[in-house]
């Protein structure tokens, strides 16, 4: 038997924090291997100060450096390449930063890439959804392949804090970066509810929701349960929310102990999104909506009715 | 720019329900209603309004796949495209490959732009495009949700879980498509005769001097373990009274 494989996690960060995703992601490296590496390419030192408490982690690589101020694919790919040499598995999140990056550093490793990990049979055995989550596969990566592949958040548990692993601080590779892209900006909906994938509480609306004024009583009830919340992509196809609230199979697939659908059907495409939530409430006006046939708790009701009588009795 | 090429994947249709063979080797496609991958058409779609606008002259769409696919690249240039490539493959083939196979056919054709969908709904691997793009050298904008063709490079807005991202690349770029990009148009009959006269060239996959043999090996496809089934209550108070038993929410 060799030894123990060697993991690199590529650390995801925003706004100056590592990402619960990240930790997720740990997990997932850890129940492949007790090796575990966390990778940081930043340009802040309060990340690698971060990065060290995370549990399971052995060594914290880091590279600081202002190319890092944007995280952008194409010259970052080169560099998790060359650093993730002698390495026998390298996991990201399958967030949309992971998604954007890891087929890029699996070309430069020539490997194929595993999407969405949601369990480890074995240190070479894992599952993955597909159809939208209407089937499993399941899917073994040869001895003596490199693992490349993202980790699907909602299905592992964020790791503890309570961590000293040590620091390594690398030399910026010697590498030709491309200039052939240019960060112009973002912009995000700013909230003081809780991150919708981290949120323990999420209340979501659909079409039947009628307009963003009429999303304000789902904010509402929301700020009342400390919740966050989502929506259909009607909801935000009609302009009632944000791109970043959608929820489903193109959307944020999301694990809260409590989720509420307002007004929303039920299509596979939404039920993807959400299927790993503790228990499902769903409220809408048409008995025969698909969303029952998955809905730990049903109310046949107006959600404009219910809604206000809801609140009053949280009150 | 003169050329763009769009790849667009054969899927099961995704009104449909899909079913699982009972020897949980795959997904039942035999009998069931294919269709072009949902992304790939947005993609296809985006790549015809440049077209409509003036910033390109002609539209290529290429699939890999059984040479059932025709049915998909016939929809394809019946929506507008002016020609067609199938690379035919009778087996399983990995997006690794698939990128390594469409990398051949940008050498050949030269785009000034690469469309395709984020994602398959079939295998949802998210890959593709990302590749193409590692194995040409090439910039990308996956997610895009607008797009604006400057003479030289893109402005593309991406959906990203933080919200909106703003990114300018150069041509010869990639760039895959989310779902607000646009609407695709419907196809209408007299486009259907039309596209029938247009240009399909088809290949065999093997012909490229590439190794397309799977690297990872399926052992099961199955279905998701079920949920426990619900039950129905009526009104707030009894939707109160079950979610304080089971502690999700306290007063
Ligand atoms: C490739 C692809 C990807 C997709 N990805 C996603 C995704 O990630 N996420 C997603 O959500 N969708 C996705 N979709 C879209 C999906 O197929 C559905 O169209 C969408 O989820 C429908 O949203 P909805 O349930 O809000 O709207 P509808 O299906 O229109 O449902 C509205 C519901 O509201 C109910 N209602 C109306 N008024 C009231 C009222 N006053 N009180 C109570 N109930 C009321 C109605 O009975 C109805 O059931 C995708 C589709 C495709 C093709």
């Amino acid at each position: 038997m060799s030894n123990a494989m060697k993991i690199m996690v590529m650390a995801e960060h925003e706004d100056g924090f590592i990402t619960s995703a990240t930790r997720k992601t740990v997990n997932c490296a850890s129940q492949i291997s007790s090796e575990v590496d966390l990778l940081i390419l930043g340009n802040n030192t309060d990340l690698e100060k971060q990065a060290i408490q995370i549990d399971s982690i052995s060594n914290v690589l880091v590279v600081q450096d202002e190319t890092f101020n944007q995280q952008l694919s194409a010259i970052m790919a080169p560099i998790v390449s060359d650093l993730s040499n002698g390495y026998d598995c390298l996991l990201l999140p399958s967030t949309t930063f992971g998604r954007d990056l890891t087929p890029r550093i699996a070309v430069l490793k020539d490997v194929c890439q595993i999407t969405d990990i949601m369990e480890v049979l074995s240190p070479r055995v894992f599952k993955r959804p597909i159809y939208a989550g209407n089937a499993i596969e399941t899917i073994e990566v040869p001895d003596g392949q490199m693992i490349v592949a993202t980790v699907r958040p909602a299905s592992f548990k964020e790791v503890g804090v309570s961590n000293q692993a040590s620091l390594s601080v690398l030399e910026m590779p010697n590498i030709d970066l491309p200039n052939h892209t240019r960060f112009l900006g973002i912009s995000s909906e700013k909230t003081e509810r809780p991150d919708l994938q981290v949120a323990s509480i999420v209340i979501s609306g659909g079409r039947g929701v009628g307009s963003a004024e009429n999303f304000e009583i789902l904010y509402q009830l929301a700020d009342k349960l400390g919740a966050s919340v989502g929506a259909s992509r009607a909801a935000v196809d009609a302009g009632y929310v944000a791109n970043d609230m959608q929820v489903g199979q193109t959307g944020k697939i999301i694990s809260p102990d409590l989720y509420f659908a307002f007004g929303i059907s039920g299509a596979i495409q939404h039920i993807a999104g959400i299927k790993d939530s503790g228990t499902i409430v769903a409220v809408n006006k048409d008995p025969d909506a698909p969303i029952f046939e998955i809905a730990d708790i049903g109310i046949v009701a107006d959600l404009f009715e219910f809604i206000p009588e809801f609140l009053a009795k949280l009150d | 720019m003169e050329k763009i090429l769009v790849c667009i994947k054969r899927v099961v249709d995704y009104n449909i329900k899909i079913r699982i063979k009972p020897d949980e080797s795959g997904v039942i496609t035999e009998g069931v209603k294919m269709s072009i991958n949902p992304f790939d058409e947005i993609a296809l779609e985006a790549a015809l309004r440049i077209k409509e606008s003036g910033n390109a002259k002609e539209v290529i769409i290429v699939s890999i796949g059984p040479d059932d696919c025709q049915q998909q690249l016939r929809t394809g240039l019946a929506m507008g495209a002016d020609r067609a490539i199938l690379i035919q493959h009778d087996h399983i083939i990995e997006p690794l490959k698939v990128a390594k196979l469409l990398h051949k056919i940008v050498e050949q054709e030269s785009p000034g732009l690469i469309l395709l969908g984020k994602q398959a709904i079939d295998d949802d691997c998210n890959q593709t495009g990302q590749m193409l793009a590692e194995l040409c050298s090439y910039p990308q904008a996956t997610f895009a949700s607008e797009l604006t063709v400057n003479e030289n490079s893109l402005e593309v807005i991406r959906e990203v879980d933080q919200g909106l991202e703003r990114l300018e690349i150069d041509l010869p770029a990639i760039v895959t498509t989310d779902l607000r990009l646009n609407e695709p148009r419907y196809v209408k009959l007299p486009d259907i005769m039309k596209a029938k006269k247009k240009p399909m060239d088809i290949m065999d996959s093997n012909d490229f001097g590439i190794s397309l043999e799977p690297s990872l090996k399926v052992i099961s496809v199955t279905p998701p373990p079920p949920r426990e089934s619900g039950i129905m209550l009526d009104g707030v108070d009894q939707l109160f009274i079950a979610l304080k038993d089971k502690g999700l929410i306290n007063e």
